[in-house]
């Protein structure tokens, strides 16, 4: 194998990348997000997708659930990384315990008229999504869903006069009676 | 104030942070006076419980912190001011938390209302703290600095340790608001770090243990961490295993160079029988130590055939760089003790004769050799004088980056933890004088010596005068051989000998400088004059610039070139030749 002339070892990698999703409960106080931001980018972890709002008004809990990818050594390292930070009360793999709900919400707008606007209306009652403006040569619809129906839905309204798509990015949960 | 002053828990923020200080047990704070810190200044003018060392620069207090801290096991404390002093603190808190080092730096911030607005000397310190902090905060009420203060002392010693910064604005410092003494309550519930090791864990660590044929020691900073008894703890595991035992760069100290199973120092420029232990060992115990890179060399070829136990006290240090078997997240001394008693009373001492011949044709090899000289001070020989001149003295060590740094730690056995303080993880040149400062600020009556090169020294000379006002008689020990000597050699090894701007054509002239500063400069030139004057230099009792002249282009030998793993060490009988070329991958225009 050839490297360059460096003072450092410069490895390939070529373990298998995994997506999982973590929710991560913090003490609600100034930075905190930006914590737990500055450490992806400081380390080179991706964000897929981050959702973060207050959970637990009377103990100042914040819930921040983070979709990422990454080797399983990578994945092991994110989870140690946040659960070390101080305001950091609990990190849960939701994908690793394998018993999760996972939601996504999108407002999708689509302008068309004639068969087009029929159309997309017809698709968006197959996928349960709720009209919640409309005007004459447009709709917003908003669709619940897993990541992957809601992919599936933009890519469905794209032909029909997509004009944007606002989403909120995962939040999970657990499924049975026990919480994080 | 006179309707408060009855209430003794009434009081400033600028008296909140001196009494919290004195709370905490500090006697020492190494700061820099300015606009947004002036009314904690007027607090420090009033008392005598706290000695202030007023620093040249704010980094120079950052590294004199450190300094105090790894000497004593106690929190380095500074106090700077709102933006130009908070940034000049961001190298020493890097410092700190890549070293593992309890620092509290207390800054001042501009009065709340102004923030944000790019006041005079304002900057989001918050901000530019955040990732080189293990935590921080920004106090906007008074009445919450007791707390923070106290949480701050908490989250530096404990655990992992590492610097905190509390950013208090002016107005806060002014306002009155009530005082608490410390209490368990300050502190974060989230924040829990774990110090007893699993049980279960730590029985599968002795049963590899005692099954060993090829074991070693891999012990680290977080046995000096975790405090004297660790160290202890070491020695004794040791002689009842009867294990050999390396250290990292950090590490050194925790085993005496003195011991009869110590291998010297392992990675980048560690010995040959250290390394070639780590690769060829079948059962690896990993003490405090974290797998960094200068110790690896490269991690797919990195120990293979060994079973690996890591003891630390940070989860997120275990399978980072390298996946071990047997991960025991606790406190090295917690863990230590545990272990011990566990294998005295299950394990015995296992057979492992064969091992230690192996190792013996290892060490054979002399992987320190150096030619000696008659007409030039060698850098080798100079620290070898040196450490000749103060065995058995109260000595203490701290250096720059480079290589001196690694003759230092090469040649200069340490007997005891707590004697050795070189910047390891970020490598900052500069460290070692001001650090020197902190130390002898501790140790007011030991020898301090600062181990420097030419170059390194540069960055913080001016903490001479420092010295000077505060009659801290540190020792400067500069290996003066006109180049950044480390840049230098990388740049002969793998950038085709192109020196690019790593030759100092003006160097300053360290005897006058020294004067200048009102301290002592020493200079020696030949072999012959080193040992008298080494021996000027310890019996001086005021600050002293050695110039140590050595040979200019020596090079830091053995060495594990870049790409390459443990065995494939380059000694220095080799490395003058074309093996060297060989050796380094990209090494084409090798001369």
């Amino acid at each position: 194998m050839s490297q360059p002339a460096s003072a450092y070892f410069m490895e390939d990698r070529h373990d298998p990348s995994e997506t999982h999703t973590l929710a991560v409960l913090v003490q609600n106080e100034p930075g905190v997000l930006a914590r737990v931001i500055g450490l992806f980018s400081g380390r080179g972890y991706n964000i897929e997708s981050l959702t973060v709002s207050e959970t637990e008004n009377q103990k100042h809990l914040s819930r921040i659930t983070i979709v990422t990818t990454g080797t399983p050594m990578v994945i092991e390292q994110i989870k140690h990384q946040l659960d070390r930070m101080v305001p950091v009360y609990r990190v849960v793999d939701m994908t690793q315990t394998g018993r999760a709900i996972e939601r996504e919400l999108a407002m999708v707008k689509v302008r068309g008229v004639g068969e087009h606007r029929v159309e997309a209306l017809r698709l968006a009652d197959a996928f349960r999504a709720r009209v919640i403006d409309a005007t004459t040569e447009s709709f917003v619809f908003e669709i619940t869903g897993n990541t992957a129906k809601i992919n599936q839905f933009i890519d469905l309204m794209r032909p029909l006069g997509l004009v944007e798509v606002s989403r909120t990015g995962v939040a999970a949960i657990g499924r049975g009676p026990e919480g994080m | 104030m006179s309707e408060t002053s009855h209430n003794p828990s009434q009081m400033t923020g600028a008296a909140m942070i001196v009494r919290a200080l004195i709370d905490h047990g500090v006697q020492h704070l190494f700061g820099y006076p300015g606009g947004a810190v002036l009314p904690i200044y007027d607090e420090i003018f009033q008392q005598d419980a706290i000695e202030h060392i007023l620093v040249r620069h704010e980094q120079g207090a950052g590294h004199a912190a450190e300094g105090y801290a790894r000497s004593t096991g106690k929190p380095g404390v500074v106090l700077v001011t709102s933006g130009p002093g908070a940034t000049n603190m961001v190298t020493p808190l890097t410092d700190a938390l890549m070293d593992s080092i309890p620092l509290v730096c207390i800054t001042g911030q501009v009065p709340t209302h102004l923030i944000g607005n790019d006041a005079f000397q304002e900057c989001d310190t918050v901000g530019i703290t955040r990732p080189c902090t293990k935590h921080n905060w920004l106090v906007r009420d008074v009445n919450d600095l007791a707390k923070v203060l106290h949480e701050a002392f908490y989250v530096a010693t404990s655990g992992r340790p590492g610097p905190v910064v509390v950013d208090v604005p002016k107005d806060v410092q002014f306002a009155v608001g009530t005082y608490h003494p410390p209490r368990k309550s300050d502190v974060h519930i989230s924040y829990a770090p774990r110090v007893k090791g699993d049980a279960t864990q730590i029985r599968k660590a002795v049963a590899l243990l005692a099954s060993a044929k090829r074991p070693v020691i891999y012990s680290g900073g977080g046995v000096i961490n975790s405090g004297p008894d660790a160290a202890k703890l070491l020695r004794e595991l040791v002689d009842v295993t009867g294990f050999p035992i390396t250290s990292t760069l950090m590490g050194l100290g925790a085993y005496p160079a003195s011991g009869k199973n110590w291998l010297g120092m392992l990675g980048m420029h560690g010995t040959f029988e250290a390394n070639m232990t780590m690769h060829d060992c079948d059962v690896m115990l990993c003490v405090g130590a974290r797998f960094d890179d200068r110790i690896t060399g490269r991690t797919d070829a990195f120990s293979p055939g060994s079973k690996k136990i890591h003891i630390d006290i940070d989860p997120s240090s275990i399978n980072k760089n390298i996946r071990v078997d047997v991960p025991i997240i606790g406190d090295a001394g917690n863990v230590l003790g545990d272990l011990l008693q566990v294998f005295k009373a299950e394990a015995k001492k296992p057979d492992i004769k064969a091992w230690w011949q192996q190792i013996a044709t290892w060490r054979a090899r002399n992987s320190l050799h150096y030619k000696k000289s008659n007409d030039i001070i060698m850098p080798q020989y100079a620290i070898q004088r040196l450490f000749e001149a103060t065995r058995g003295k109260d000595v203490y060590i701290t250096t720059e980056v480079g290589q001196h740094q690694m003759w230092a730690a090469q040649f200069f056995g340490f007997e005891e933890p707590h004697r050795w303080m070189t910047s390891g993880g970020l490598g900052t040149m500069g460290y070692g004088l001001p650090a020197a400062i902190g130390v002898q600020v501790a140790h007011r009556d030991s020898l301090v010596i600062d181990v420097g090169g030419d170059a390194s020294v540069q960055m913080t000379i001016q903490e001479m005068s420092t010295a000077v006002q505060h009659e801290l008689p540190i020792k400067i020990f500069i290996l003066n051989n006109q180049y950044m000597g480390m840049v230098r050699q990388w740049q002969q090894l793998l950038h085709g000998n192109r020196l690019s701007h790593s030759y100092t054509e003006a160097m300053p002239d360290f005897v006058k400088l020294a004067e200048a500063y009102g301290c002592v400069g020493i200079r020696a030139i030949k072999p012959g004059d080193l040992d008298g004057a080494i021996k000027e230099m310890i019996s001086v009792k005021r600050p002293v610039l050695f110039d140590c002249r050595v040979a200019a282009l020596e090079n830091c030998f053995p060495m594990i070139p870049s790409g390459k793993a443990h065995n494939e060490m380059l000694l220095p009988a080799e490395a003058e030749d074309e093996a060297t070329a060989a050796a380094f991958a990209g090494g084409k225009a090798l001369v």
